[in-house]
């Protein structure tokens, strides 16, 4: 099949960036959007010309690297599929697909489809962690764990930070993003202790990176690869809420 | 020269013990005026970089991802081996490292391989207080499965995600040490030269992949954690940046390449489709518990699966191994994978066998199936288009890993003082192949338990802020990165890197792959120098080295891997003798078993770069074994 490719293209993080019409031809349906791409890339760059650039790497939809909006919704067309492992067999010859980066003030555009995500980190640096140093441990079954909170301390685990929710979101909110982590530890025993101290220092640090506040839209719970659902957002809001009367008595 | 792994005396059960009895330690107050650099963020480096930091050292940490959390170890599905003897149903310390030496086919070290057994249970414990949510049983204990190459469950799990969940918690142990203020955090920054100063690593060269700014960063000792090589066969599992680059430099700089032709060819990816493919996609050989393998009895039969009648069907791994059957190791479930396609028996494209679930979905309901490995369907049917639970899956081996790596002492230290080689990129512990559920250990057991005590007791014996990156050393190496990136943006070539990738990875499959013989190794030797002298007249890498440039990244990866390749060669044609993932095709039983020979090659082959077109000097390590008896290989 044949497509037309609306591509955003941006030189640096103060160019102002314009969307740029590129064709891919003999696109076979069994190619991953990525590989589609490549073959797009090789064209430009024998024909002398800077190819896109783009962020992936393990390509098949966990390390959360891959980050592209496709005709308006991060990952593509495909429920909770990343870019890398959404295959051409979803679209059809003759199709306009426009092609854009994560937009969101914490997320500047270094480059064309690649944005700095770098705030994600800061708010998993801020608390997202139980503060167990290397060793001195008890045994791994000392700790019993209710399988059911297990399983949902997995369901939230399972996000790979990639930051659709935040693209997704009118506000660019990392709610659903902070509240996976909290709520992860906020299930297990071993996350209790630090449980309140948690909830507020990475809220905290989400607010001072420039993302927004949730107003209930859940495009964050539709475009996430994952499939996290919204009720951690609640759980994230029932955390809070805990925490502070014990923070005003510090 | 014969080399001395230095491992320590005494019965196997103590050597580690003793080991680090005698290990040097650094005063607690001391601590904080050594730096160490950590290379690469997986399994690896960042429990390292973590441990490093909470016991006071400084920390300075280097990925080429965009975030620590992104390290290639996150796609391991699996799980992770530990010999907790949780089921009760006959695991020991001694029986994983027995499972683990005979698994690699009786090339790994004995000492290495007890310790990272005895290091296995460890790692749960701190996986599980970090928070890692592993699989629980309705009594909230762990839950264990079976995996191939042992007959005890000792795997745990998360879901078909756990090396994204033991990442996850090794990456938010190194957050917490971000935050103090002890690690110090480079991202989109590769490495792309050691400073080896006085004969010590001492420093690395990096390039800014977002400025595309060369910059310098010295420190007391060196950690390479940067993974596996195995994408010089182009097409793997591995991520899309992982490269040889970090060890080679390092190579390159002095630090010996140990059996670099141990490479795993794991037996359950999905099939190949055509010349645009970038990556291959590894199906969780926990799949492998349920799933039974088949090809059609009959050549050319082009009937759907559903329609073969059970008496035309060849279920091969359980007829030729019926003790393990569907579980066999993975070199050997590969072997016998291309046997049967090379018979003319594939199904798809020809370069597929049948992994059938009905009888599991008979026996247990497709609920449970779905429960068991549900994500994993859904991403075959994603990648294929096929739905798994009414049709088989089509399955075909692909690389995946590398057993070899940089050479390291019983100390993980490299020939070169003061540089550590942690995880994959290090050859020490699977010998010549890795059972599945062990990387994860390994490289958890190298940077939360050994690294820690190891460098210790390399950095008490030197001095802190030794050197810094005003001296000629360090301006040198950076010139020398400068100017190789120079020379790749001059070629202006007509070929792109993709094109050198895709040749290059064609010899490795073809001549260096599953089955290599004196004749195709002989002839990949000849290829790979031709290619490279094309690829550095011919290669257009378009833009600036001033900038965010990801064709340059990929053409230094490429020009490493030019070399690289022919050094793996080189180190096949060299042992000529089959072990574990290393076939010769000279050297197997009637039945096609692989043949080992011990009197000749029991040992690890550690290259020294030759320099240049030269060719490298081969350095022996004896192997002994002292506790397990050198047997045949037999999972019949």
């Amino acid at each position: 099949m044949n497509l037309t490719l609306h591509v955003w293209r941006q030189q640096g993080p103060d160019d102002k960036g314009q969307l740029e019409r590129h064709q891919a031809t003999d696109v076979s349906p069994d190619m991953s959007f990525l590989e589609m791409l490549d073959e797009v890339n090789e064209a430009l760059i024998k024909e002398g010309r800077e190819p896109i650039v783009f962020d992936h790497d393990c390509r098949e939809g966990i390390c959360g690297t891959c980050s592209q909006v496709i005709n308006g919704q991060p990952h593509g067309p495909q429920a909770e599929t990343t870019v890398c492992q959404l295959h051409m067999r979803q679209f059809k010859d003759g199709d306009e697909i426009y092609i854009e980066p994560w937009r969101a003030r914490a997320f500047p555009v270094l480059k064309d489809l690649i944005v700095d995500r770098t705030a994600m980190d800061r708010i998993v640096e801020a608390g997202g962690y139980v503060s167990v140093s290397t060793g001195g441990v008890p045994d791994a079954n000392a700790i019993l764990i209710p399988k059911d909170d297990a399983d949902t301390a997995m369901d939230a685990a399972e996000c790979i930070g990639c930051g659709a929710c935040v693209a997704a979101c009118p506000n660019g909110s990392a709610m659903l993003f902070v509240s996976a982590k909290v709520g992860q530890l906020a299930k297990l025993p071993q996350g209790r202790p630090e449980a309140a101290s948690r909830v507020c220092a990475m809220t905290e640090t989400m607010l001072n990176e420039g993302f927004g506040n949730c107003s209930n839209h859940y495009e964050c719970e539709a475009s996430c690869p994952k499939g996290i659902s919204v009720k951690f957002i609640a759980m994230l809001n029932r955390e809070y809420l805990k925490a502070l009367p014990k923070l005003k008595i510090k | 020269m014969i080399l001395d792994g230095k491992c320590p005396s005494g019965p196997l059960k103590d050597k580690w013990d003793n080991h680090r009895r005698d290990l040097k330690l650094v005063n607690p107050a001391n601590k904080r005026k050594y730096t160490v650099l950590v290379v690469g963020t997986g399994l690896a480096g960042a429990s390292a970089a973590a441990s490093l930091a909470e016991l006071g050292y400084n920390v300075e940490a280097f990925c080429y991802q965009d975030s620590p959390r992104r390290a290639h170890s996150i796609a391991a599905q699996g799980g992770i081996n530990a010999a907790k003897n949780y089921p009760n149903d006959g695991d020991s310390i001694f029986r994983l490292f027995q499972d683990t030496i005979k698994g690699g086919d009786f090339r790994a070290r004995e000492a290495n391989v007890y310790r990272l057994a005895q290091i296995s249970n460890n790692i749960i414990d701190q996986c599980v207080a970090q928070g890692v949510p592993f699989a629980r049983d309705y009594a909230g204990y762990l839950e264990n499965r079976s995996f191939g190459g042992a007959q005890v469950s000792r795997t745990f799990f998360a879901r078909g995600q756990t090396g994204q969940q033991l990442l996850l918690g090794a990456y938010q142990a190194f957050s917490r040490q971000v935050q103090a203020g002890k690690i110090r955090v480079h991202a989109r920054t590769e490495m792309l030269d050691l400073v080896v100063v006085d004969g010590e690593a001492k420093g690395i060269t990096v390039r800014n992949l977002v400025t595309g700014e060369v910059q310098c960063h010295a420190g007391d000792a060196v950690v390479l954690a940067s993974g596996g090589y195995v994408n010089v066969y182009n097409l793997s599992t591995n991520a899309m940046g992982s490269s040889v680059t970090a060890a080679w430099r390092a190579h390159k700089k002095g630090a010996y390449f140990a059996n670099p032709c141990y490479t795993q060819i794991h037996p359950t990816c999905i099939p190949v489709t055509g010349d645009h493919q970038s990556k291959l996609t590894l199906m969780s050989e926990s799949l492998r518990n349920d799933g039974r393998i088949w090809v059609p009895k009959n050549k050319g039969d082009q009937r759907p699966a559903h329609q073969i009648p059970e008496d035309d069907r060849d279920y091969y791994l359980e007829r030729k191994y019926p003790s393990f059957g569907n579980l066999a190791p993975r070199d050997i479930a590969s072997r016998a994978a291309k046997q049967a396609c090379d018979a003319g028996l594939g199904v798809g494209t020809g370069r597929g066998v049948y992994l059938d679930f009905a009888d599991a979905i008979e026996r247990l309901g497709e609920d449970t199936i779905r429960a068991r490995y549900g994500n994993l369907f859904d991403m075959y049917q994603r990648i294929t288009g096929e739905d798994a639970y009414g049709q088989p899956m089509r399955i075909y081996p692909a690389l995946h890993y590398a057993m070899g790596g940089l050479w390291v002492d019983y100390n993980l230290q490299s020939n070169v003082p003061g540089l550590f080689v942690l995880g994959e990129a290090n050859f020490s512990d699977h010998g010549a192949n890795r059972l599945g559920a062990s990387a994860l250990m390994q490289g958890l057991a190298d940077g939360y338990f050994i690294a820690p005590y190891t460098i210790a007791d390399y950095l008490a014996r030197t001095e802190p802020g030794k050197v810094s990156i005003k001296g000629d050393e360090f301006r040198d190496s950076a010139a020398q990165v400068e100017g190789l990136s120079n020379k790749l943006l001059a070629v202006n070539g007509r070929k792109t890197v993709n094109d050198f990738h895709r040749e290059l990875g064609h010899i490795m499959w073809e001549d260096v792959g599953m089955a290599r013989s004196k004749e195709s190794l002989t002839a990949a030797v000849e290829k790979i120098p031709a290619l490279r002298e094309e690829f550095w007249n011919n290669v257009r890498v378009p833009g600036s080295g001033a900038d965010l440039n990801q064709e340059l990244e990929k053409a230094g990866r490429m020009a490493d891997y030019l070399e690289f390749g022919e050094l793996l060669a080189r180190d096949a044609l060299n042992r000529d003798e089959s072990c574990g993932g290393h076939f010769r095709v000279e050297h197997q039983t009637e039945e096609g078993e692989a043949v080992r020979h011990d009197d000749d090659f029991s040992y690890v082959a550690a290259w020294e770069y030759g320099g240049g077109e030269k060719t490298p000097k081969l350095h022996k390590e004896p192997l002994t074994f002292e506790n397990i008896e050198l047997a045949v290989r037999s999972y019949k």
